[in-house]
């Protein structure tokens, strides 16, 4: 989730494509331990769950039409980009998918590791690896049916890149779900005002608001790099209770879904064919 | 991370959970190729309510890949046709339960072993002609009496159904637990270890607890109980009426030294359970068959409780209530008569309230007497327990369908908040009417006496009372 694509200060153009930095990586380092604290410092993250996994597993579902309800996921290879320590690896092992992990910060993937070694199910579906996206490209062309990016493109400073290689790796007509953060002037005083500098929870320049993302220019770049957006809908985290909800309005958090061309579809430069949609919160981008 | 959950650190304002973490004797680290058995869920308890628990996850879809395991001490139970003779522990059982029981496929066997549907419900007072009648307009049952033996036969077919998921271990004793530290520490064994009276180990993400009303697994979880002993022991036997009749009512007295019960078994059966003093019990216990015979009889036909300004009162206050509302007081009915009791059938035992404070803690529920323990003149008990089984499978099967840890707290706490909230309120209510009705004085009786026909006159009160204890 946390994960630190960090290639240049500079926005947009990018010429180094794998340096991460360190001085993120060690921010990361000091709070490895805490990802399985419940109630620690990413206790946001743990309750994100309780709509993200739902979210994951009803659009796949919905897509599918031999399935078990015992075992929902099971066949299906799934990518999670930034996988932290493992919080919705492990749910979506749970459910029987084949998962690979990966993250740069070698310490969260020895706590991922760790982590699920208590558990012979998961222990078997889930592989981590301390890696980045690019890193993989190359040895996992087409390979996966899902990616997940939850609360990672925010720290990614070139988009595009990302997106490109997300592609690579994924199948034909295979699913790719990201989690963020929109760039308004709501998540700024949020996000940034009172979570950093109020507050002090979040330690001070963990988050920059210029790499916050509009959901316009996410599904934009999705829609000119081969990626047809199929939903997109708005996110709300209730501090009292500790739990998320979906909301209409995508000024703060936001989850999108999008899926790739079909291999026919990907010579003759169109979209794939309209799939059934689960929620439709927003307008979708057009097709090409 | 996102901005609105990095404002704050996510801690609930409400119920913290550090608290529910224990630091108990540490989970010995054991090498990957000696670690024991790992369940998914291990209930620790196969009466009624722990084979009820155990047959619903091993039924639901969303458990078709999981391991449970049920721990027994006893023996396996099971016939395929009932004994002539009846036991003398039954159960009433409230539509409700009648309902779960179907989802989960046992009503259909209780009905073809034994069981008894009543219509109507009368409750008085041994002090005065106060009564009320609990009845359905249509007709359709109230409740049913049935044997525990019969439920148990019943659960423990549906078991069998699904026994390549719920693993059953009878005359095992569990002796001791081992809880993991909390959450986040990572070294050593995240669950639960249970170890068996045979030194056989058990690994479980899930502990729950069924194990009744002196649960090991709640000493050892170290969580608070409120008890009280009351002065009281039940005297159950199973008793034959002088005459064959349809026999579908339930007949309730309150007498001072507690309230004396008939449940229907058949047209010439009836079971017994008389609260009463522990002295008194054990008389009842140990007298010959006649006597016996004579005192039952005697308390719910004998006036000698009455009291003439009570008598008064109470007639009073039943024409005030007849000129307001004509249909208001009802006939009231004599009981059957008995004229024999089952030999060998007699017992007694102690009663007493319970209540846990907690009904969870990290990976461990309770269900059923080991969180709650209620006396039986309200017939509540097993119909509470079977509430926590429903209640609790619900929130298992939609953690298991979202990929959760099923020892997490969260869901675990939603369980605990919902049936605290049913529970307690009957537990306080069952209390009060105890104590209500285990005195002479006149001020409480005329009290209740009032209560109890002002209640019976009164649609609206009387149905809710009558469709809560019907969950």
């Amino acid at each position: 989730q946390l994960s630190l694509f960090r290639f240049t200060v500079k926005r947009p153009f990018s010429t180094s494509h794998s340096s991460v930095d360190s001085k993120e990586i060690k921010k990361f380092q000091l709070l490895a331990h805490k990802w399985w604290d419940e109630e620690g410092e990413y206790a946001a993250l743990h309750s994100m769950n309780d709509i993200r996994v739902p979210f994951i597993r009803d659009t796949l579902l919905s897509m599918s039409s031999n399935y078990h309800l015992g075992n929902p996921l099971s066949g299906i290879k799934i990518l999670d980009v930034g996988c932290g320590g493992g919080l919705l690896c492990e749910p979506l092992g749970r459910l029987g998918a084949s998962v690979t992990g990966i993250d740069p910060v070698e310490d969260n993937i020895r706590t991922a590791d760790q982590h699920k070694s208590f558990d012979p199910v998961l222990a078997k579906r889930i592989q981590y690896k301390s890696s980045s996206l690019e890193e993989i490209v190359g040895e996992s062309m087409e390979t996966f049916d899902v990616i997940v990016a939850s609360e990672v493109v925010e720290h990614v400073a070139d988009l595009e890149t990302f997106i490109k290689c997300c592609s690579q790796v994924l199948k034909p007509e295979g699913s790719l779900f990201i989690t963020t953060i929109n760039k308004t002037q709501l998540s700024y005083v949020l996000g940034i005002v009172v979570a950093e500098k109020i507050m002090g929870i979040v330690p001070e320049g963990t988050h920059e608001w210029e790499k916050f993302v509009p959901p316009e220019e996410l599904e934009c770049l999705l829609e000119s790099n081969g990626f047809s957006v199929k939903t997109v809908s708005g996110m709300l985290y209730n501090p009292l209770l500790g739990s998320w909800s979906w909301m209409e309005s995508t000024s703060l958090n936001y989850a999108v879904h999008a899926v790739k061309a079909g291999a026919w579809a990907q010579s003759h430069t169109t979209d794939t064919p309209p799939e059934t949609d689960i929620q439709q919160h927003s307008a979708t981008a057009g097709t090409a | 991370s996102s901005a609105a959950m990095a404002a704050l650190r996510g801690r609930t304002l409400l119920a913290p959970l550090g608290a529910r973490l224990r630091a108990g004797p540490r989970a010995p680290l054991r090498s990957a190729a000696y670690a024991p058995p790992l369940y998914d869920v291990v209930v620790s308890g196969g009466g009624m309510v722990g084979s009820a628990m155990a047959a619903v996850l091993g039924h639901d879809i969303h458990f078709h890949d999981k391991k449970i395991a049920l721990l027994e001490a006893g023996p396996r139970k099971e016939y395929d046709h009932m004994p002539d003779s009846y036991s003398n522990r039954v159960s009433s059982i409230s539509p409700g339960s009648a309902t779960f029981l179907s989802s989960c496929g046992a009503w259909d066997r209780v009905c073809s072993l034994r069981l008894k549907p009543f219509r109507r419900m009368q409750v008085w007072d041994a002090c005065s002609e106060a009564m009320i009648v609990f009845e359905k307009d249509d007709l359709d049952d109230m409740g049913y009496i049935v044997e525990n033996d019969v439920i148990m036969s019943a659960l423990t077919k549906q078991l069998d159904a699904v026994a390549d998921r719920v693993e059953v271990f009878y005359r095992s004793k569990a002796v001791g637990y081992t809880w993991p530290l909390s959450s986040h520490s990572c070294d050593t064994s995240p669950w639960v270890q249970v170890e068996l009276a045979d030194g056989r180990r058990l690994q479980t993400k899930l502990l729950i607890g069924a194990d009744g009303h002196n649960s090991v697994v709640r000493k050892e979880a170290e969580i608070k109980n409120i008890e009280h002993q009351y002065d009281q022991s039940a005297v159950v036997a199973t008793l034959h009426l002088s005459e064959a009749t349809d026999n579908n009512v339930a007949w309730q007295r309150f007498l001072p030294t507690g309230p004396i019960a008939l449940l229907p078994l058949s047209d010439t059966a009836s079971s017994l359970v008389w609260s009463t003093s522990h002295d008194h019990a054990s008389e009842l216990v140990t007298m010959d068959e006649e006597s016996f015979v004579d005192s039952i009889n005697s308390a719910f036909w004998s006036n000698i409780n009455h009291s003439d300004f009570i008598d008064t009162a109470g007639a009073m206050f039943r024409s005030v209530i007849s000129l307001l509302k004509p249909s208001g007081t009802a006939v009231r009915q004599l009981p059957p008569s008995v004229a024999k009791v089952d030999p060998e059938s007699r017992a007694m035992f102690p009663l007493g309230m319970g209540h846990a404070t907690e009904y969870v803690q990290h990976r461990v529920a309770l269900i059923g007497d080991a969180a709650h323990r209620v006396h039986p003149l309200a017939g509540q008990g097993v119909n509470l327990g079977f509430g926590d089984v429903a209640c609790l499978a619900r929130h298992l099967s939609a953690a298991a369908f979202n990929g959760s840890d099923l020892g997490s707290l969260k869901h675990l706490l939603k369980f605990e908040t919902e049936r605290q909230r049913h529970n307690v309120s009957l537990l306080a209510a069952t209390d009060v009417l105890k104590r209500l009705y285990s005195t002479t004085l006149a001020p409480l009786v005329l009290l209740r006496t009032w209560g109890l026909q002002a209640t019976n006159a009164l649609p609206p009160v009387k149905v809710r009372m009558r469709a809560f204890c019907s969950k």
